[in-house]
């Protein structure tokens, strides 16, 4: 095996490309805002307007501008070429296309929220090595957090109280609180007690934790029990300058569901726990569908406001927006900046201590301990920032659409945010973004586009490519693990690990022989870090 | 509701979750044989269930106008689709988990899921270019015709069933019977032939197993072709219990019969069979009674609330995973190092 050697990357000498970057950022800003304006599009031929206004057509140009970005982060330019590009895309052409066209800017925010949403499971899968298969769990506390408070629901739900419970909120809240605090120092105990679980102290760690969450449901029911009496004035919802607040809070409710169902399930291995937070994100949801009084049911929560600025607001019509408009123009913008700050913190984490321990997880679990990475704990924190990623977006998610209902936090949310991750590489920060975009771009704008331009082959509805999601979304899957398992833009780490067995000279034992098995390097028994395959050890429910 | 009237009520649940449990337990045999010779959860055995659904589907749909008996045309159906999901399930093997067998756990398991999408949309497409989504099954006359019902008069089991008030139709004592025929041939196979032993000797150590003079990738493709086989005719039953399947119509009987598997202990074929016919009667029970959807509601008996089920079903699993990780009738292992 070849050791790993830092910076034993061979020398870079792709020639600089600076000039063909602007000259193709030019261009395609060019065709991106001549396909979008309809005044301009207007004094082109007509044969070529009709080319320009084809869905599939813009959809392309769409693609080729956000191509750009990619360009700049890759090719070799200058720096002043490559902020220059990225810096006049994200915050002039773009918006500007959005003008006419909101579907460009929806379609920019969404990819924003799905990047942001890529890089959280990208810290359990990617770095932790957790597959959790029900992320989209969190994005819906953060938007339920933000949709129940923000639109006329919590006047609902305050009305409700307040015609059909009796006066005893204080009693409530206070014995929730109690309850509460009991059942957690207690869990505090038994965690401390640690070594080996006992059964009692497995079904004390149950009680204790039924407790808890019996505790914190008193609590929040005694708390609206004693807002009833304010129903009235909350009829549409809380002031919309609450929205900041409520950024903060998703992040902290949606962090702390993710330590709920994470406590109870972190000492399950890969295929347990991927099964098990498949189910709980599903919990998730059927509760979203039948917490009729809280959610709305299935029919969802409509309308949900956003937050209001008004010097933000003047700023986009005094540049043409129309007044509908303000509110996308204002969230692009917000996460745009929400999107740099987890950037930022990603690539913090990625080298601090807590990422370095996720990372010794991810490759062994048992070694990581014997070094002295407390388990529970760095995957509880791995999880609950994960989470905390994911509700945030929630909320901008919540305030874009206006409209938030079960069905947009199904199982298949989790997996396109799998694809996204698997697509770009797992534990690459830019690769993820990278597979946000591409996935997004696909699934909201290309494959429709493709669904209109094959109209006139009158297929039946049912095969219509506008829903070929799953075969892409798989495909995805499949083709990444067999053919590029680092992914499009993998980290250095991921890469050189992937890459680790390759033999110079290009000769691999075939590996899907009993000779293959019989090779050290391939033998379960040998441990290569993240290569070696742990079935013996991993067989059998896998308890720590 | 007193207690006479509750009673045969509650039996009469508790086997209707049995035919349930019975057609589970056959989709977690194809599970649990799977993970036992690779420790692979195949998520895409979801959607050869469903393979062997739709082609019973057709099947049926090609034979009703003939002029046949239909046990007959159940019997062609399920060899067909014993065929279709055991040749797919080892299509599947070969393409997408072999070239893998060495690759870190988290690698095979994210092909699965993709596998299982891709699969879902295939066979979307492959039915809706005839324009059909929903796939109703045409049952030969006879098949929904109550067995031993309050009024018809017969003997033995059925008269006992039938004087406490429980009717089951034709076609769930059939479902029954089709799963005890393939559970005993399936049993025979594993633990009486020498291709059993074979698979039992992989399952245990594949590499030593492969020094024995055993071919373990063959062994594995027999497995899969196996634990496909048993996907087609449980598939052919969900058809026949629910009469209806369409391409999505895999993921809950999926992750229920996985549970199951899981709860009888991953690898034991007859704790797949045990967690199989648990997991029915417990959904069945929940879905009566309601009582994750509030209160305990028996006053509303037999109004079902599926999306409470699912629940049941995942909570029924956190809680085997929690406190007794390999299940009912699973070994414990001690984890190496």
């Amino acid at each position: 095996m070849t050791a790993i050697r830092p910076g034993s990357q061979p020398p870079v000498t792709a020639p600089d490309r600076s000039i063909a970057l602007i000259v193709l950022a030019v261009i395609s800003s060019a065709l991106l805002l001549i396909s979008q304006e309809s005044s301009w599009l207007s004094r082109l031929p007509s044969a070529l307007a009709n080319f320009l206004k084809n869905p599939l057509v813009a959809s392309l140009v769409l693609t080729f501008f956000l191509a750009n970005l990619l360009f700049a982060y890759r090719w070799n330019a200058s720096l002043w070429a490559k902020l220059l590009v990225g810096g006049l895309s994200l915050f002039l052409i773009l918006p500007w296309a959005g003008r006419d066209n909101t579907s460009v800017l929806d379609l920019a925010i969404q990819i924003g929220i799905f990047a942001a949403l890529s890089l959280g499971l990208n810290i359990v899968v990617g770095l932790a090595g957790l597959l959790d298969l029900g992320y989209i769990a969190f994005f819906a506390v953060g938007a339920y957090t933000w949709g129940i408070f923000g639109s006329g629901q919590i006047g609902k739900v305050l009305t409700y109280f307040k015609d059909n419970s009796a006066n005893n909120g204080p009693v409530v809240a206070v014995g929730g609180l109690v309850l509460l605090i009991i059942t957690a120092l207690s869990l505090r105990a038994i965690n401390r007690v640690g070594g080996k679980r006992t059964p009692v102290a497995n079904w004390a760690f149950l009680l204790a934790a039924l407790g808890l969450v019996i505790g914190v449901t008193l609590l929040v029911r005694g708390l609206v029990m004693l807002a009833a009496a304010n129903a009235a004035g909350l009829t549409s919802g809380v002031n919309p300058n609450f929205f900041w607040l409520f950024l903060i809070l998703a992040i902290a409710a949606a962090a702390s569901v993710g330590v709920l169902i994470g406590l109870p399930v972190l000492k399950l291995k890969g295929d347990y726990l991927a099964i098990i937070t498949l189910g709980l994100g599903e919990v998730i949801r059927v509760l979203a569908n039948n917490l009729g009084t809280y959610t709305n049911g299935s029919q969802g929560i409509t309308p949900i406001g956003s937050a209001s600025v008004p010097w933000f607001n003047s700023l986009a019509g005094a540049i043409g927006f129309s007044p509908d408009q303000y509110n996308l123009f204002f969230l692009y913008f917000v996460v745009l900046i929400i999107i740099a700050v987890i950037v930022l913190a990603n690539m913090r984490l990625d080298r601090s201590k807590i990422g370095r321990a996720w990372i010794a997880i991810r490759e062994d679990e048992i070694a990581a301990q014997a070094m002295g990475v407390p388990l529970v704990q760095t995957k509880l924190i791995a999880f609950a920032t994960g989470a905390s990623f994911a509700g945030i977006m929630g909320v901008i998610f919540a305030a874009k659409q206006g409209f938030i209902s079960p069905e947009s936090f199904i199982l298949n949310q989790s997996i396109s945010v799998l694809s996204m991750v698997v697509l770009g590489g797992l534990g690459s920060i830019p690769g993820v973004i990278l597979g946000a975009a591409v996935v997004t771009i696909l699934n909201i704008s290309l494959l429709p586009s493709l669904g209109e331009a094959t109209a006139s082959l009158n297929l039946p509805p049912q095969v219509n490519p506008a829903q070929l999601q799953r075969l892409v979304f798989g495909g995805i899957l499949v083709a990444m693990m067999l053919f590029r398992p680092e992914g499009l833009l993998p980290s250095v780490r991921q890469r050189r690990m992937m890459h680790e067995d390759d033999d110079p000279s290009g000769n691999m034992t075939p590996q899907d022989s009993i000779a293959g098995e019989l090779n050290p390097e391939n033998a379960a028994e040998v441990y290569s870090p993240g290569v070696a395959t742990r079935a013996d050890n991993e067989r059998g429910g896998g308890t720590q | 509701m007193d207690f006479a009237t509750l009673a045969p009520f509650l039996v009469g649940v508790v086997i209707s979750g049995l035919v349930l449990g019975f057609v589970y337990a056959i989709i977690a045999l194809g599970y649990t044989m799977v993970y036992g010779v690779l420790q692979l959860i195949n998520f895409a055995h979801s959607e050869v269930f469903v393979t062997g659904a739709v082609v019973g589907f057709e099947i049926f749909r090609v034979l009703n106008g003939v002029e046949m008996n239909g046990y007959l045309k159940l019997l062609i159906a399920l060899i067909a689709a014993m065929v279709a999901s055991g040749l797919l399930n080892i299509l599947i093997e070969r393409l997408a988990y072999r070239p893998l067998r060495n690759a870190p756990r988290l690698v095979p398991l994210i092909t699965a899921i993709g596998v299982s999408l891709i699969l879902q949309d295939v066979i979307r497409i492959i039915e809706g270019f005839q324009g059909r989504f929903d796939l109703t099954y045409q049952l030969p006359t006879g098949f929904s015709t109550p067995f031993c019902g309050p009024e018809s008069s017969c003997a033995g089991v059925g008269k006992f069933l039938g004087g406490i008030g429980i009717s089951l139709q034709v076609k769930e004592v059939i479902v029954v019977l089709v799963a005890l025929v393939s559970l005993a041939a399936l049993n025979y196979l594993v633990n009486f032939t020498k291709l059993g032993r074979a698979i039992r000797a992989v399952a245990q150590d594949r590499v030593t197993a492969g020094l024995m003079g055993i071919d373990a990738n063959g062994i594995i493709s027999l497995t899969f072709l196996i634990g496909g086989a048993l996907g087609g005719i449980s598939g052919v039953l969900f058809g026949l219990k629910f009469g209806t399947v369409n391409a999505y119509s895999g993921f809950d009987p999926g992750i229920i019969a996985f549970t199951a598997a899981v709860l009888g202990g991953i690898g034991s074929i007859p704790g797949a069979v045990l967690g199989g016919l648990v997991l029915g009667v417990i959904q069945n029970l929940i879905g009566v009674t309601n009582i994750l959807g509030g209160a305990l509601n028996i006053a509303n008996l037999g109004v079902i609330d599926s999306s409470y089920q699912r629940i049941g079903a995942f909570l029924v699993l956190v809680l085997i995973l929690i406190f007794k990780p390999t299940g009912l009738l699973g070994r414990s292992n001690v984890e190496k190092v």
